[in-house]
Formats: structure tokens, sequence, C-alpha cells
């Protein structure tokens, strides 16, 4: 059963990169059947993890109605399917939006912005690479933050400290181009590897 | 000049082709090329060494199958270390196709150390609406996962019994392919105080590295040299390290291909220029 499923798996990676060479029948055949599955898992998925465990049995078993309500907010959405009745879903987006914004504005605010704050306002004290780090950060979120100021003309010492601001920026770009790249060339390894000595080397013995 | 144009406009398809030969054969001959560990990575490894005795991990499975060989060797060796030590895992998941992943490991990690499921460690599955859920877990668990991945209520495991909250859980460990980790420190973290290390993807990684200069997450494991540094530490090289020689070639290679570009872009606009007359 294994052995077919890597079959499986080693041919449907051999359609996927014959795109590679160009466009055909194959790869657009991986690609739909990938999209099936994957929608056609995440369908199961769904009902077996999420509406059974969490709506249909709680109401059976337990007499939970209050779900009730939910699942008619979730039902609701769907009717953006009949243009007639699609304003309802509009009082489930609403409640979405809401929840979100208000958990997003603290969350937000708590998480993100005060910790990143407190972890800029850094000694600098003596000369050591603590201290040279520390200016790094400084100056980099400083300069960084000036070359988003749009409400005066780049030029003096606002010209000087945006273009310090765009190199900053354009090395964080730069580290990510390359980490980019690292993760493409991780997956190219992950799927060789599994050709080489999970399919070829046994086939072989 | 006829050369340097040639470069200028090769057809894709031979790069595909060297690139793809330069990642193969250093994993058949397998060269062995040192792996330094890097300080995030070594602070993720002392986040979970220096746990206390029967620590409870909370692992969760933000992936899927499109990020498994960048993230599926740390899990590995993550839980190899948890079981090395007797901690114990509890795995949740928010992506859900990345669920079978999680489950794969933990089985065969588990039976490799002889865990018992549901005295060393718990599989919780999926449940939708992460942001809620995070913050759900922060007052009771149960409130969202009162049954294990196979429907079974929790209450009948050992593992989950003094389980409620984020105080009974001595470190949270997010495997990331997207934002979630973000949502993990800014919930679980900031409004929990929980204590967070996080794995990502290497596209993720540059994402997360404030947050581990800002003291928000203890340790940082990114992508497939992440996890290889990983085995390193736990002493069980894998799949990880055994892709870095090629990864190295591959990079190498890459520059080459960086520069002989550039080159090949300045000599042809140089000419160009010359061919109009100019002088720049």
């Amino acid at each position: 059963m294994i052995t077919i499923g890597i079959w499986i798996a080693a041919g449907l990676t051999l359609c996927i990169y014959s795109f590679l060479y160009k466009d055909n029948p194959f790869y657009k055949f991986a690609e739909s059947f990938y999209v099936g599955i994957s929608a056609g898992y995440w369908l199961i998925y769904t009902y077996a993890y999420v509406i059974q465990p969490m709506l249909i049995e709680p109401i059976r078993n337990r007499g939970e109605f209050v779900l009730l309500i939910p699942a008619f907010f979730g039902l609701i959405m769907l009717s953006r399917w009949v243009p007639k009745i699609a304003w309802l879903s509009r009082w489930s987006i609403a409640f979405m939006v809401g929840i979100g914004a208000g958990l997003g504005v603290t969350g937000y605010i708590q998480g993100f912005l005060i910790p990143q704050i407190q972890a800029t306002i850094l000694p600098i004290t003596g000369f050591n690479i603590t201290s040279l780090n520390n200016l790094i950060i400084i100056v980099g979120v400083i300069t960084t933050l000036l070359y988003f100021y749009f409400s005066k003309e780049h030029k003096g010492i606002l010209g000087w400290t945006s273009r310090i601001g765009i190199t900053f920026i354009m090395i964080a770009f730069g580290a990510s181009f390359g980490y980019t790249v690292m993760a493409r060339i991780s997956l190219l390894i992950g799927r060789f590897y599994f050709l080489i000595y999970d399919w070829i080397i046994p086939i072989f013995g | 000049m006829n050369i340097i144009k040639k470069l200028a406009n090769i057809d894709r398809r031979i790069i595909f082709i060297v690139i793809a030969i330069v990642v193969i054969i250093p994993l058949i001959f397998k060269p062995k090329f040192p792996i330094v560990v890097s300080e995030p990575v070594q602070k993720a490894y002392d986040a979970v060494n220096n746990l206390p005795e029967g620590a409870n991990v909370m692992i969760s499975i933000d992936y899927d199958a499109a990020s498994m060989p960048e993230l599926q060797p740390y899990l590995e060796a993550l839980l190899s270390h948890c079981f090395m030590k007797d901690f114990h895992p509890i795995l949740i998941v928010q992506w859900q196709l990345g669920a079978p992943l999680g489950t794969q490991a933990l089985e065969k990690i588990a039976a490799e150390y002889n865990k018992e499921y549901g005295i060393d460690y718990i599989n919780l599955g999926y449940r939708p609406g992460y942001v809620a859920q995070m913050v759900g877990i922060g007052r009771e668990i149960r409130t969202y996962f009162n049954s294990d991945y196979k429907g079974d209520l929790i209450e009948k495991y050992p593992v989950m019994n003094n389980i409620h909250n984020y105080d009974d859980i001595d470190l949270l460990i997010g495997l990331e392919a997207g934002a979630t980790g973000q949502v993990w420190v800014q919930y679980a973290g900031a409004r929990f105080d929980q204590r967070i290390v996080l794995a990502l993807t290497a596209v993720s990684a540059p994402d997360a590295y404030f947050f581990f200069q800002s003291g928000q997450i203890e340790g940082l494991v990114g992508g497939m040299k992440g996890a290889a540094e990983y085995e390193i530490l736990v002493d069980k090289p894998d799949m990880a390290v055994a892709g870095m020689a090629a990864q190295s070639f591959a990079h190498m290679l890459i520059i080459l291909f960086i520069v002989f570009g550039n080159i090949a872009y300045f000599v042809d606009k140089r000419k160009k220029n010359k061919a109009k007359g100019g002088i720049k």
C-alpha cells in the first residue's frame, strides 16, 4: 500500500516538474488532481472535525441549542449565492468584521506596537559591539520611518536620512530575497530526496 | 562578447537542468559540510532543553505539504528532543491540511521512543477560528479541544488531566508557513505571557526576527537550515543535514548566475549605448 502511494507521489511530482519544460497535459492533470483532492479533503475534514463534533454532536447529545445561533449566521453567509437575499450575509460579515477589528486592534497594540517600541529603546553605553548593534537598530528604525514621511519634500536633512532609510529597506529586501531563494531550493531538495531515497533506490534494491 | 550575449539570453530550461544536477549530485554522494549552529536555533534548543521534568510542550502545526521539506525535519527532531527528555508534547493543528503531517511525525517518533498515546503525548487535531481559539485557550483549553483528533473526549487521557490553560503549558512551539506565528505572539505571548519558540519556513523567517530581537519569542528556527542545526543539536542528523550540501552548492550556483547575469547586462547596455553614440 505504501509502495503504491510512493509511486503515485513520484508520478505526480514528475508531472508537476514537467511544466519546467513547457505546459502539457500531464501537468494540467496533476494540477487539477491536486486542486480537487485538496478541496475534497478540506470538505470532509471540515465536516468530520468541525461540523460534526462542534455542532451536530453537542446539539444532539447535550442539547446545546444555543449553537444554532452561530450555525444560523454561518448558513446565511451562503445567501450570497442567491442575489435576492444576498443582503442577509452582511449580518455575518458585520459580526466577523466587528470581532476581527476588536481582537485585531487590541492584539496589534499589545503584541506588536508597544513591545517593538520598547525593543527600540536601547542603551548605547561605551564602545562595544552591543552598543554598535543597538545604534544600528535605532538609526535603522528612525531613518526608515522618516523615509515614509511624505508631508515634506525629501531634501536636505530629510533627504539624507530617508536615503539612509531606503538603504536599510534594501538590505532587508536582500535578506528576504536570500531567504526566499533558500526556501525554494529547500523544497527542491525535499522532492529530490524523496524521489531518490523513497522511490528510485528501493526500486533497485 | 558573443558568449556574454549568449549567456544573457540563455534558455531558462538549461538553468533548471544545471540546478537539478547541482542539487542531485550532493544528495547522492552526501559530502560532509560543517553546520554551524546559529544563536536563534541554539536558543530554541535551550528553551526546550531547560524545561522542568515532565513539562508540557504545545506544538502547533501551522503548515501543510507545500512546506513539508522545511518544517517536517524540525518537527521530527523536536519530537525526538521532547521524548528524550520525557516531556509531554501536545499537538494542535491550525492548518487543516497539515494535520496528517503532524500525526505522521508524532506516531513515527513516539514509536521510536516507546511512548504511549494519552499518557506521554496527545494529538488534539484541528479546530477552526485560530484567533478566538488562541484567546480561548488562555481561559480553558477544553472550550475548544474537548476531544482529541479521533473524537475521543480528552478526559480519558491522563496527559490532559492537569492542563487547562497557558499556565499549564511550559512552552509553545509554532511551526509556521504563514502569519499564524505572529498571531501566537500577539495573543498567547503578549496577553498571556506564554513562552514561545517559532520555527518558520525560510520565506517567513525574516518577518519573525524582530520578535526574537525584542524577546517576544525565545528562539527561532528558520527553514531547512534551521532544521539541520536542530538535528545536529539533538544529535540525530537526518534529511535536513543531508540537504545542506546540496543547498550550499545551489546557492553558489545562483550567486554565479547573478554575477554573470549582471556582467552580461552591463556589457550589453554599454554596447547599446556605444551603438547609439552615447557616452554613458
